[in-house]
């Protein structure tokens, strides 16, 4: 690192390709090592599978859409329950954050059922919805449902209070406090939030299909497992890794660019 | 209202005054005067529960006059200048500005900067314009009032990367952008170091006699106090134990004889009120 600052190279030009290559050293060298393990037999293919046969069956999915059409259901299924839920969490973390009223209405009943897992509540769910698309979107904005109003929650109660009166003193409307001082206030915290939600959106999303489902990744996973396909297990698993992963840097992205006054993001 | 001021003065002070007196006057006529408001307070009162912390004040400011507020902790000086500045509601009593005021004519400035972290430092200055920051002209009036602090290079920085004098100079800005005829500052320089206190007074001073608005101070440094004001209360157990003016010319010698002497008897009157305690 110290070699290259001290060339005399623009900043910011090569420096962050070389920090963004970095990250996948380690994943990349377990793939080899993998690789090598499975071709001299150190670990038998029925455990798993060499890399490339993972790579090949993927290859053979896509050739026949059939990988295409799954990840695109999963993707769906994710979003929307996501946005469901998200929203959701949201408008409740916003009216009990500025309402005592609504506060004391709703937060003990949500915090009762937040304690719930709502991967429990599944046997209940298909005998409600079979194994319909509801189902699944219905669990996923459950699960997404309560990081998002937690954090949005605690957010607008920890924005600083003597912000809040220096925005009265200088003559804000309760539209621009919330503009301006409440909801900006409140934005790393919502962040933290839906990055949780992140997370359990896949964990639920790969239970529910798993168990109750005619499509998407999961699915795909368990008709293979029947027909003892472990390479397309492997690829499965590896999808969900990598969708985590893609879901994880678009929020990433999205912070960044709404948070840059944050001297956390400056740096870089 | 000179001559009533003069004639208060300790006679010691005779002699260096004479020194001072016509510059301070010159001064006096350049400034705008008219920006300022009066001041009246009447049997003011408050108390928060069972504690009374200002019983029965009676004040009056005249316009443009800048008057410091001492006093040991919890004597009631902060909550003074709260409820000149309408933070908190009175009790019994009133204030009155000598006519109908707008919002934007009474701006008060913290111990704390209180910048909004996720707005730019000229927004942050945009803020200080009230009703008007959806104006046209918004952004150049936050302009010239950070020009006026001296931070036009930092309009387009986040306040983080400010040191704690440059955030409080950001915060008068956004103070003086819609050119109050009261400024109420609270310990404002509290949490600053001795050099960048001194800077910041310098600047305090200035800006008061460019916009000729009237200025009352909050501190507990009674250093302070002596160097910026004309007139010095002293609060003891929520009542005005002492009225000094401070007749130095302008721009004040820090460390002179005068203003020393000055010093040392305010100081001694607020520790006899400590030594009653």
């Amino acid at each position: 690192m110290s070699l290259i600052d001290s060339i005399s190279l623009p900043r910011g030009v090569r420096l962050p390709r070389i920090d963004g290559l970095i990250q996948w050293i380690v994943p990349l060298a377990i793939i080899a090592i993998w690789q090598v393990a499975s071709v001299t037999g150190f670990v038998p293919t029925r455990v798993l599978p060499a890399p490339s046969d993972v790579v090949l069956a993927g290859w053979k999915l896509l050739l026949s859409g059939e990988l295409v059409r799954n990840i695109w259901v999963s993707f769906w299924r994710a979003s929307i329950g996501f946005l469901i839920g998200g929203s959701i969490g949201f408008a409740f973390g916003l009216a009990n954050g500025l309402s005592q009223l609504s506060a004391k209405l709703t937060d003990t009943t949500l915090q009762m059922v937040r304690n719930v897992p709502h991967l429990a509540l599944i046997p209940l769910v298909i005998l409600w919805f079979g194994i319909d698309e509801s189902a699944k979107l219905f669990l996923v904005a459950l699960g997404v449902f309560f990081p998002i109003y937690l954090n949005t929650l605690h957010g607008i109660r920890t924005v600083d209070p003597q912000l809040i009166e220096m925005g009265r003193i200088y003559g804000m409307t309760d539209g621009e406090l919330f503009r301006r001082v409440i909801f900006p206030g409140a934005l790393p915290s919502i962040f933290v939030g839906i990055r949780f939600a992140l997370g359990i959106m896949w964990l639920t999303l790969i239970v529910a299909e798993t168990i109750a489902a005619s499509s998407g990744l999961g699915y795909m996973a368990m008709q293979a497992r029947e027909f003892m396909l472990i390479d397309v297990v492997v690829l499965s698993i590896l999808i969900y890794a990598l969708l985590g992963k893609l879901a994880d840097s678009a929020s990433r992205v999205l912070e960044r660019l709404t948070l840059s006054w944050h001297p956390a993001f400056q740096k870089r | 209202m000179q001559t009533a001021l003069r004639t208060s003065l300790p006679e010691t002070e005779l002699a260096s005054r004479a020194n001072f007196a016509p510059h301070a006057r010159v001064v006096r006529e350049q400034r705008p005067v008219e920006a300022g408001l009066p001041l009246s307070i009447r049997g003011l009162r408050k108390s928060f529960g069972d504690n009374e912390v200002l019983r029965g004040i009676d004040l009056h400011i005249p316009a443009g006059q800048f008057v410091a507020i001492v006093g040991k902790s919890g004597c009631g000086k902060s909550t003074l200048l709260r409820l000149i500045a309408g933070l908190d509601k009175i009790d019994a009593g009133s204030i009155s500005f000598g006519q109908d005021t707008q919002p934007e004519d009474i701006r008060v400035m913290f111990q704390e900067p209180r910048l909004l972290p996720w707005a730019r430092v000229l927004s942050n200055v945009e803020v200080g314009l009230g009703r008007d920051r959806a104006s046209a002209d918004a952004d150049t009036r936050a302009a010239k009032a950070l020009t006026e602090v001296g931070l036009t290079d930092k309009r387009h920085q986040w306040p983080s990367v400010l040191s704690g004098g440059q955030k409080q100079r950001v915060a008068l800005a956004r103070a003086l952008v819609s050119r109050p005829r009261v400024l109420a500052f609270d310990e404002p320089l509290g949490a600053l170091d001795a050099l960048t206190r001194i800077s910041m007074q310098r600047l305090l001073e200035r800006v008061w006699r460019d916009q000729g608005f009237t200025a009352i101070l909050v501190t507990h440094d009674v250093t302070e106090a002596v160097a910026l004001a004309d007139r010095v209360l002293v609060i003891d157990e929520g009542r005005i134990a002492h009225d000094v003016v401070v007749n130095a010319g302008r721009p004040r010698e820090r460390g002179s004889a005068e203003l020393a002497s000055l010093e040392a008897s305010i100081l001694s009157h607020l520790l006899s009120a400590e030594d009653r305690t």
